[in-house]
């Protein structure tokens, strides 16, 4: 942990700090009804165009069941259009490389994990995909699923700060309006940077160079094959695609090493910027949520929360992947550092760093290898994962998926001093605490059942990479990547199989939506609710006292479901390092 | 219905202005301002591409600096980007890195106590980093110049020059490019 390390964790830390409050006035801007933003008028032209396409009215609002249908449909159609695209993939333009159609349950599994925001790969991009596909049926999703989430967050956020209010916004006016003032602009910019620092942005076919030996042959002497080695490179609009996969907290990579690919990540900049921009706005939304419930103090108070346990989850990734794999110690290397996995121009701790934020937000997009981490650095990504990715969190499910833990902490604490609870001014009823423990527990419950499944079935360990404890880590991190919307995998595990195709496909999509609706719910009933003055005996959302109780709600709740399972992965396997000879 | 047809409709335009003129503008963009990187940082030698700036390549030949173990495909190839994805307790990763140890200590003629560095004898994220550590570099300094009868300071001074330092000071690693270091030895005959 040198000295390096630390300048960038508080370079990283203060920038984001810095960007949060004009992050969260913007986002406000954008989707508080009757804000206008300081973009250019021209916006606003194609913004009143799209509606008059659709043909919706942006003045007349929904209820929550009506948000949710619009919202259901559109991701539904949207899935469907992805799925046929990369079916057809074949016949249609931009294919440089005739790549075939895509298998009906590859397809499947795709289309539904770019439509839910998880972005689970189970094929390799630059051997899969056509740019057509990864531009229409990938990149495309990618906004949308985003655009999706922040709707869905911004839907709860006015349901808490309303009173007596039948509607909770308009679905179409969110996500016309998140695309075009938030995600659109930002990802242009973004992919433009990355062009710069060497992400490529192209439409050609693989490039072909002649390696090693034209040079030995320059040389005349020296080489020892011989024989001309000829190298393909794949190409393609990846710059594009990097930008909203980042912003968009998606996560899936134009390759399969994803951000560890230099043609996606090539500088220590661009990582920098990967990472800020994963947390940007997830960030912002805590501010967002101070200022529309008009109590800043707790807006700030959340971001806390968050950021205490985003450095707890840092500190220790960090140290384990620092201290290294103990049984490389007899092999007088250099360093012990873990290096397996992790390209060079990061090294140890902007690998830990990466780690640490693409599973505390639900983006997945790795740049480095989890599965070749330490034992206790894998089971951070774990936990992380496990928590509900509330740690900033995923572009609006983090938002939303914090809210939940807040309505149960305040919960808690009210059944705890024997007080009606309230949250800001709004008393919480059975109704409310069956949706939150709802939601907490469908989360649990598609993470543990269907991996339970595959360690006993032989679909399941056929294909993992690694024997022993490692074995079921990649099983329940694949489980809990699809079920939490992450995307990120101990890849070892091979699923491009038809039936972890199915199974996975089906997790990802009740993760996404049996999370969605009760939160739409949850909101349609918060709205309605009258507002009482706080009292004397009001519990304060903000403060040591609350954060503390949000900080132990989360871990206590969030992670002790799992305790058994990660005990039997991660922790165990450290235990086999550190006090035995064993190898698998 | 009127709801599925604000569907369509949306998801309509939507495709056209995310899935296409979004790219475009970036595709024409980065073509019109950066257009070496935009595609893909190609390296040109006696005006053949020989590979790309951000790709490692194999280097096998001692008179050559090599880049980190690759577990892309059968090693190296840019077409199956990705790590060997063992865990800490794999038999596999033990024998490989034992393996490259030897070799690297024997490649280099190392004496016993000098230690190895650990990014030649681990395989990377990508399987085509191409970058190496200085002690990398400086342990296979001799080798190269051994190998092509050249002074070792003339190979330090091309090694001082291709080192690319943390960005802006600060992020990253410091470190060099394998490819580019090799093109620079290669112009010194």
């Amino acid at each position: 942990m040198d000295i390096f390390g630390w300048i960038q964790l508080v370079l990283f830390v203060a920038v984001l700090l810095l960007l949060t409050k004009p992050m969260g006035i913007y986002l406000f801007r954008v989707l508080e009804p009757g804000e206008k933003t300081i973009l250019p008028r021209v916006f606003g032209r194609v913004e009143t165009f799209l509606y008059k396409i659709i043909g919706i009215d942006k003045d007349r609002e929904q209820n929550w069941k009506e948000y949710g249908l619009a919202l259901g449909l559109f991701s539904i159609i949207g899935l469907f259009l992805t799925y046929f695209i990369l079916r057809f993939q074949n016949h249609l333009p931009l294919n440089p490389q005739h790549f075939g159609a895509v298998k009906a349950h590859l397809a499947f599994n795709t289309a539904v994990s770019f439509a839910t925001n998880t972005n689970w790969q189970s094929y390799a991009g630059e051997t899969t995909m056509s740019h057509f596909s990864q531009m229409v049926a990938l990149t495309f999703q990618n906004f949308i699923s985003a655009a999706v989430g922040i709707a869905v967050a911004a839907a709860l956020v006015r349901g808490i700060a309303r009173h007596r209010s039948q509607t909770i916004g308009n679905f179409w006016v969110d996500l016309v309006r998140t695309i075009l003032y938030i995600l659109l602009p930002l990802s242009l910019i973004l992919a433009l940077f990355f062009v710069s620092q060497g992400v490529i942005q192209n439409l050609n076919g693989d490039v072909q160079v002649t390696t090693v030996t034209t040079l030995e042959f320059q040389a005349g002497k020296g080489g020892k094959d011989g024989k001309e080695i000829v190298q393909t490179i794949p190409q393609g609009p990846v710059a594009s695609q990097e930008a909203i996969k980042i912003l968009g907290t998606n996560g899936g990579g134009f390759f399969n090493a994803n951000s560890a690919h230099p043609y996606e990540n090539p500088t220590p900049l661009s990582n920098f910027i990967q990472v800020l921009a994963i947390f940007l706005i997830p960030s912002g939304l805590t501010y967002y949520l101070g200022q529309v419930t008009k109590n800043k103090k707790h807006g700030w108070s959340v971001w806390t929360a968050m950021a205490l346990l985003f450095l707890a989850a840092v500190l220790v990734c960090w140290y384990a992947e620092a201290q290294g794999n103990s049984r490389f110690e007899t092999l007088g290397l250099s360093t012990n550092s873990n290096m397996e996995g992790k390209e060079v121009r990061f090294g140890v701790f902007n690998s830990a760093l990466y780690a640490t934020v693409t599973t505390d937000a639900s983006c997945g997009a790795v740049n480095s290898m989890h599965d070749s981490f330490t034992p206790l650095g894998g089971l951070v990504t774990l936990i992380d994962i496990q928590l509900g990715e509330v740690v900033f969190g995923g572009v609006g499910s983090g938002l939303y998926g914090m809210l939940i833990f807040i309505i149960l902490a305040v919960f808690l604490a009210g059944l705890m001093v024997g007080r009606t609870p309230e949250y800001l001014g709004k008393k919480i009823d059975i109704y409310d605490v069956k949706l939150c423990v709802f939601i907490i527990l469908v989360t649990a419950f598609f993470i543990l059942g269907p991996a339970a499944w595959a360690v006993s079935a032989k679909w399941g360990v056929s294909q993992v990479n690694n024997a022993g404890p490692h074995g079921l880590s990649e099983i329940l991190y694949a489980f809990s990547s699809a079920a939490g919307n992450n995307g990120s995998a101990f890849a070892g595990l091979a699923t491009n199989t038809p039936v972890y195709n199915i199974i996975l496909g089906l997790v990802m999509i009740a993760g996404r939506f049996l999370v969605i609706v009760p939160v739409l719910a949850l909101a349609g009933n918060m709205a309605k609710k009258k507002l009482t003055p706080p009292g004397s005996g009001s519990f304060p959302v903000h403060g040591l006292t609350f954060i503390i109780l949000l900080v132990g709600t989360v871990i206590i709740v969030g992670l002790l479901t799992f305790l058994p399972a990660l005990s039997l992965g991660p922790v165990a396997e450290h235990f086999l390092m550190t006090g035995s000879n064993k190898l698998f | 219905m009127l709801e599925l047809k604000r569907v369509v409709l949306a998801i309509v335009v939507l495709t056209v202005l995310l899935g296409i003129i979004y790219p475009l503008t970036v595709w024409g963009l980065g073509q019109l301002i950066f257009p070496a990187k935009a595609n893909g940082s190609l390296i040109y030698f006696n005006n053949k591409p020989i590979g790309s700036e951000l790709i490692s390549r194999r280097f096998s030949g001692p008179g050559y600096f090599h880049p980190r173990p690759s577990a892309a495909g059968q090693g190296y190839d840019a077409s199956a980007s990705g790590g060997s994805n063992l865990g800490p307790l794999s038999k596999t990763l033990l024998e490989q890195v034992n393996q490259r140890v030897r070799d690297y200590r024997e490649e280099n003629q190392l004496a016993s106590d000098i230690r190895v560095p650990v990014d030649a004898v681990t395989a990377s994220g990508s399987g085509l980093d191409p970058h190496i550590s200085i002690e990398n570099v400086v342990l296979q300094a001799a080798r190269v110049a051994k190998t092509r009868h050249i002074d070792l300071e003339q190979v330090k001074a091309v090694i001082e020059h291709c080192t690319e330092n943390r960005q802006l000071g600060i992020l990253g690693e410091t470190r060099v490019n394998v490819l580019l270091l090799n093109v620079e030895i290669e112009k010194l005959r």
